[in-house]
């Protein structure tokens, strides 16, 4: 909504001079948000950066330790890894889900969105631990797989990037299903009658047709779960068992543990640029869909 | 696909007998407890043009989606040139088919909207544009080709769903509604165009629609529905003249409907009395002493004036009257036939009407149609 903002500035400046006081009251109503957001979010933002460029000394000591440590290259290097694992399945599943709430009735919609929507109320850390519970050696997945004589010793299936990327995708699916069910909400279910009537198999009409609709929500969803990912800490804390180290968890082993400010500040600011990088990149591709027509 | 994909374009192919002729027999179609379709037969010859024309809720979108293969029928079978079609899916029916609301892809052009029978088709490269040319400039849609369908305005975006639903040279072309999303001055342009583009191309097609105008103007064949039955089915000008039900009479134009009783028959003509009138009316074969509906239409009802006679004579007084640019439609009020609508030519119009004024109205033996109680043709 860019252009519109800027509309709106513009206007009183084409009425009389009399008006601008009462402008002005207006914009007052604006004040507490502008400070709210400046002293609590940005200002705090820009001393991270600051900390990054000064801490133990100035200059950019810290930034080229992303080129020469490998310790740290070797957790961003996880941590992108299990953030498009995630990202991957997350948007897998969630399509899926997403497919089948789209095409259902009404009635069972609502069920659906219930059931997509619930684990959103859940404490991450209490789905963690309950992911432990059902995945740890002596958990109920590894008991159920011995006693059915599936397997001869148990699974080593947490306290790995296995676990977390399990933990992760069941807090990530819900962001993939909403995205990508508002874009499946607007495709006109005509159209895959139509490309059937014209000749098209189901397989084909959904691949022509139902899938390049939707993939502005794809996207949109991908690149949510995927900066999201990024950010997460409890999750991989607990199921990685401390083994596997994520940026956030790095970052706060630097600055709590290790004292080094300027180390986690650094990563964090990195972090904080990919971010709005993909956001850049999450709008672009936002607008292309207005010009596709919305789907309709 | 056989036949039609030897064909190297649609245009200049013989103007009658081409397409398929499809034949519909003892179509049901139940949704529960509610009939939406109730055993209805009907057939349609190589080349035609049939409308299914009904209110909504008649059940004639029903028959078009089953003769697509989008709904199942619960009894009955779809038959195209005598061989049972009725378990084929949609795709492999290969009729071209005009969508309400036209349904469009979104994110494809115009050209790649058209192309996309011919793509699935695995038609060449070569081939592809070829027949997407011809059949944008059938339309004359061919300076629109790279444009999005949301860069049209309705008519184009008709036209481009007509293209898509003829460019793989279908023998069965099926419309739903194709022009009720148009306006009114649009939409008669369009059934202009649509009537030219049938006679072009040849094909046997098939639409629905509510609109009796549209139904009127188009078909060769009008199947008219009403609660999931046919009602009656004929030539649009045999429908108009010789309604069978008072619902056809009164769906297709206007009627008066004027009910008497017999008091005798014979000569080819009934003598009719309602109240204190005596109707003359040419055919029907009803004994005396039975009740009889007719069906007047409007037009044929004439102003007498001084010293005229007609076969049928009554008096009665303006009780309602519009000016309507062509002409003028009168309410008479009558003591023994009820209010009669009465469709009077404004140029040159014998009298200035006005409410109350007395007039006295004429119309011939056989200007009227015996018609049946609804209730009574099932």
């Amino acid at each position: 909504m860019p252009r519109d903002a800027a509309v709106l500035p513009a206007a009183p400046a084409a009425r009389s001079g009399f008006a601008l006081p009462r402008e002005t009251g207006w914009w007052l109503l604006l004040l507490p948000a502008f400070l709210l957001m400046t002293v609590l979010y940005l200002a705090p933002i820009l001393q991270v950066l600051a900390i990054s460029v000064t801490e133990p000394a100035p200059g950019l000591g810290n930034y080229e330790r992303l080129l020469t440590s490998p310790g740290l290259q070797r957790v961003i290097g996880t941590t992108l890894r299990i953030c498009l694992i995630t990202t991957l399945v997350s948007l897998l599943l969630g399509y899926a889900l997403s497919y089948v709430i789209a095409l259902a009735s009404p009635r069972a919609r609502r069920w659906w969105l219930l059931g997509v929507l619930l684990p959103l109320w859940i404490s991450v850390l209490v789905r963690a631990f309950a992911w432990v519970t059902l995945l740890r050696r002596q958990g109920l997945v590894n008991e159920g797989l011995l006693s059915l004589g599936l397997i001869e010793a148990p699974l080593p299936l947490v306290w790995n990037e296995f676990g977390i990327v399990v933990g992760m995708v069941h807090y990530m699916v819900p962001y993939a299903v909403l995205p990508m069910l508002a874009a499946m909400r607007e495709i006109d279910p005509r159209l895959l009658a139509a490309a059937r009537g014209l000749g098209a198999s189901r397989g084909t009409a959904f691949r022509r047709v139902f899938l390049p609709l939707s993939a502005p929500g794809l996207v949109a969803a991908g690149l949510l779960v995927f900066i999201v990912s990024l950010g997460f800490y409890i999750t991989p804390a607990i199921l990685g068992g401390g083994k596997t180290l994520m940026a956030a968890e790095w970052i706060k082993l630097q600055i709590l543990d290790l004292v080094r400010w300027g180390m986690g500040a650094m990563l964090a600011t990195m972090l904080v640029v990919t971010i709005l990088t993909l956001l850049g990149v999450f709008s672009r591709l936002l607008d292309l869909r207005r010009l596709f027509g919305g789907g309709r | 696909m056989s036949a039609a994909a030897a064909a190297p374009a649609l245009a200049g192919r013989p103007g009658r007998g081409v397409g398929h002729a499809l034949e519909l027999r003892g179509l049901s179609k139940r949704y529960g407890s509610f009939t939406a379709v109730d055993a209805v037969s009907l057939g349609i010859e190589r080349g035609q043009f049939l409308t299914l024309l009904g209110p909504s809720g008649s059940g004639k979108t029903t028959i078009l989606m089953a003769i697509a293969g989008f709904v199942a029928p619960s009894e009955g079978a779809v038959l195209l040139d005598g061989r049972d079609i009725t378990a084929l899916p949609p795709e492999r029916r290969d009729f071209g088919m005009v969508f309400q609301g036209y349904a469009l892809f979104p994110h494809m052009t115009v050209a790649e909207n058209v192309a996309f029978p011919l793509r699935v088709r695995r038609l060449s490269r070569a081939e592809r544009e070829a027949k997407v040319r011809a059949a944008l400039d059938l339309v004359q849609l061919d300076r629109f080709a790279e444009r999005r369908p949301a860069q049209l305005s309705g008519g184009q975006q008709q036209r481009v769903a007509l293209a898509r639903a003829l460019v793989f040279d279908p023998d069965l072309l099926l419309l739903d509604e194709p022009l009720s999303a148009l306006d009114k001055k649009l939409r008669a342009e369009l059934q202009d165009e649509l009537k030219a583009l049938h006679r072009r191309v040849g094909r046997t097609f098939v639409n629905v629609t509510h609109d009796q105008e549209e139904a009127l103007s188009l078909s060769d064949q009008v199947a008219i529905l009403n609660h999931g039955r046919l009602v009656q089915m004929g030539a649009p000008e045999a429908l108009y003249e010789r309604p069978r039900t008072r619902f056809v009479a009164d769906f297709l134009g206007t009627s008066n409907f004027l009910r008497g009783q017999v008091e005798a028959a014979g000569g080819g003509e009934m003598q009719l009395r309602a109240g204190e009138t005596r109707l003359r009316q040419a055919g029907g074969d009803l004994p005396p002493g039975a009740t009889a509906l007719l069906s007047l239409r409007p037009e044929k009802i004439a102003l007498l004036g001084a010293g005229e006679a007609a076969a049928n004579q009554v008096t009665g007084s303006i009780a309602a009257w519009a000016y309507l640019g062509a002409g003028f439609s009168l309410t008479v009020r009558t003591s023994d036939l009820g209010a009669l609508r009465v469709a009077l030519p404004a140029w040159r119009a014998p009298i200035a009407p006005s409410e109350g004024l007395p007039v006295r109205l004429g119309w011939a033996a056989d200007a009227a149609v015996p018609v049946l109680e609804d209730g009574d043709a099932a």
